[in-house]
């Protein structure tokens, strides 16, 4: 039994998938930057807020860890409009993203946080820095730095677990694959070279963001 | 906020001090006056409330009862501006040293007066270099702390102190982490600070260099102050046997 | 239209979520009994056996989820297999299942300090025997909490599969939304019932990891 494949009548369209590849981009940088800003905040709230929103965070954090994205997107788009919000498919999926990374990413970065040193914060009030500057200045660069490949995982998890936002038709990678097998039937090889990309911008934004992290965000030694 | 007294008599006034941890009684009234430019050493057995009452000075930790001023302003607790405020005339340096490892040697001590006097970097970055030419390491502004020895860390912890210009330094058991041949070259930066007319507040272990270098001694002993008087009456003539039994167990 | 009661829509979600759990499972113990293989096949020395387990686990990391079970559905059908979606599911997901385990548990071997593997080889053991008495006992303690915390991350994967046709929790979900047009409601019930599933599972592997802790 021969299998044929047919590659090529999916690379023709290299245009589409670039235009995908583009909103898969896109999606996670967006995501990315605010989906760290959340866990930041909310990292710095389970550490040091008032009890009762440190219960909400928690809870938050809980429920979003033990769902699946897939429910969460899918509330987000058709669940929210019974509430009068309704969103475009990218705007649920950029909001589903940051409400799921910023759940995990607090986690991520209240380890750090809770891994530096006491007496390096200690320091820092003895030299008569307000709270909010012992927390951006001392406490908090060497805990990203310290959790650095691990915020990195989570955001390649997000970037792949964006796939699932073509469901909605958000028009990003895996959305085009649809498009282009739904056209010329050529289902398999779709979804491979839409996997191999995916492959390349996993590895290509963990090197980025690895050479990125020590340079703009924590500093270049050990913290 | 109270205005700071103009003519400062006392530099840190301390009276009838008590703090506890839970149902442990640290410090049981404590009252001590330091005059503007003495140098105090305060010795005596772990648990005595030695560091306790040192952190209570610049408010690391809280006190349950007692007065407690230090160069004119009062400590209150819950106006965190007023410590603040508080904190740019005292410095601490700390057993562990506690440098920022993410920032370089000269970033460590250019931080506070940059965040907070809101000096320009320019003046913050030869200020710096002053203070660690005053310290002995001149050429270390580029080093990061993992590069340093202790003693040149903690060296870098007092430069990084002195960029406030405190009026009052805390010395929290300042060598006590050291490797013995490290200790000398902290001492020495010390003891020049004192010559200089800082007021300190030092909790150590090295008794030769306290003998040397304070002019009034205090041992403190279940969080009281037991005995204090001059250094050289102090170590030679113990008057208290808890005291004579404290200088002999130590080999110094 | 058909009035439709609460309780209607959560009987059907619970029925379909049996599902799940028989998928997870299959997909668990599936996925742990290859991760396991490919574990021995990583330190048996064999030649390439180390890259290629290596490749094996960049493959499914740095691949969607979405991607891989599509790739099962399709290319299985290439092979002129009609399967259910069943097969392809759990096909897709023990893969999926393995690669992860066998990093973790590549991580909790790699974690046991050198100094007992020396001393297993003074002991004139061979490597299998070394394995087998001094490095695995404790590897596997380490390795209980990350490997019952993956479970999670197994069953939240079954709502994929719902994309290729399976019908589990979120399959149903989207049906009975059709059926409703309440998807506020059903959804929101939908991630009520997972969290159900997977939040005591995490909170017994963190409480694993808590006593590992302690006991160290």
């Amino acid at each position: 039994m021969r299998i044929e494949l047919d590659f090529a009548s999916i690379l023709t369209q290299w245009p589409l998938l670039l235009s995908g590849v583009f909103w898969t981009l896109g999606l996670t940088a967006f995501s990315a930057v605010i989906g760290v800003i959340v866990g930041v905040a909310f990292a710095w709230v389970r550490i040091s807020g008032p009890g009762w929103l440190k219960w909400i965070v928690g809870s938050y954090v809980e429920f979003i860890r033990n769902t699946p994205f897939i429910v969460q997107l899918f509330f987000c788009f058709f669940g929210l409009p019974m509430l009068g919000i309704r969103l475009s498919p990218e705007a649920a999926s950029v909001i589903a993203m940051v409400i799921n990374l910023g759940a995990y990413a607090t986690e991520i970065i209240r380890a750090g946080i809770q891994a530096t040193p006491r007496g390096q914060a200690e320091a820092g009030v003895s030299l008569a820095l307000s709270r909010y500057q012992v927390f951006m200045h001392v406490v908090l660069p060497p805990a990203l730095r310290k959790v650095w490949p691990a915020l990195v995982s989570q955001i390649i998890i997000v970037m792949l677990g964006s796939a699932v936002c073509g469901q909605i038709s958000t028009p990003e990678l895996s959305f085009v694959a649809n498009l282009i097998q739904s056209r010329n039937f050529r289902a398999f090889e779709s979804y491979i070279v839409a996997t191999a990309i995916y492959l390349m911008l996993a590895i290509s934004v963990r090197a980025l963001l690895n050479w990125a992290g020590p340079r703009y965000f924590f500093g270049g030694r050990r913290g | 906020m109270q205005d700071p007294e103009t003519t400062v008599q006392t530099m840190v006034h301390i009276e009838n001090l008590r703090k506890s941890f839970g149902s442990n009684e640290v410090l049981k009234g404590i009252t001590l006056d330091v005059a503007p430019g003495e140098v105090i050493a305060i010795i005596g057995k772990s648990g005595s409330g030695k560091s306790t009452l040192l952190r209570c000075i610049n408010g690391l930790e809280t006190f349950d009862s007692g007065a407690l001023k230090v160069d004119g302003y009062p400590l209150v607790h819950d106006d965190a501006k007023a410590m603040r405020a508080l904190r740019q005339h005292v410095g601490m340096i700390f057993q562990s040293f506690n440098l920022f490892p993410h920032l370089s040697v000269g970033r460590n001590i250019m931080l506070a007066p940059t965040l907070v006097k809101k000096e320009s970097p320019a003046e913050a970055v030869t200020r710096a270099k002053k203070l660690l030419d005053r310290v002995g390491l001149a050429d270390k502004f580029d080093a990061f702390p993992d590069q340093l020895s202790g003693g040149q860390q903690q060296r870098v912890a007092i430069a990084r102190a002195l960029a406030m210009s405190p009026s009052v330094l805390l010395c929290d058991e300042i060598t006590s982490a050291l490797d013995p041949e490290l200790v000398g070259e902290v001492l020495r930066v010390v003891e020049s600070l004192a010559d200089e007319g800082m007021t300190l507040l030092m909790v150590t272990h090295e008794m030769s260099f306290a003998r040397r270098v304070s002019d009034r001694v205090v041992f403190m002993h279940q969080g009281l102050v037991h005995e204090i008087g001059p250094a050289a009456e102090l170590f030679s003539a113990p008057s208290t046997p808890e005291l004579r039994q404290f200088l002999s167990s130590i080999h110094d | 239209m058909v009035e439709f009661t609460l309780w209607d829509i959560v009987r059907n979600l619970l029925l379909a979520a049996r599902w799940t759990v028989l998928l997870s499972l299959v997909a668990f113990v599936g996925g742990g009994l290859v991760g396991l293989g490919l574990l021995i096949l990583r330190m048996s020395g064999v030649r390439g056996g180390a890259r290629f387990v290596a490749g094996y686990v960049q493959l499914f990391q740095g691949t969607p989820l979405l991607m891989q079970l599509f790739l099962a559905y399709f290319g299985l059908a290439l092979f002129g297999l009609e399967l259910s979606s069943w097969v392809s599911a759990g096909f897709a997901l023990t893969l999926y299942t393995s690669a992860f385990l066998v990093e973790i548990w590549r991580g909790c071997v790699a974690s046991i300090p050198k100094g007992q593997w020396e001393a297993a080889q003074s002991l004139a053991l061979n490597f299998g025997e070394q394995l087998r008495y001094i490095i695995l006992p404790q590897a596997v303690r380490i390795a209980i909490p990350p490997t019952v915390g993956f479970l999670v991350q197994v069953v939240k994967g079954t709502a994929l599969a719902s994309l290729i046709g399976f019908v589990e929790l979120t399959k149903a979900g989207t049906m009975i939304t059709n059926a409703t047009f309440r998807p506020f409601l059903v959804y929101g019930c939908v991630a009520v019932i997972y969290f159900l599933l997977c939040y005591p599972i995490s909170f017994y592997a963190k409480s694993l990891e808590g006593k590992i802790h302690a006991r160290s």
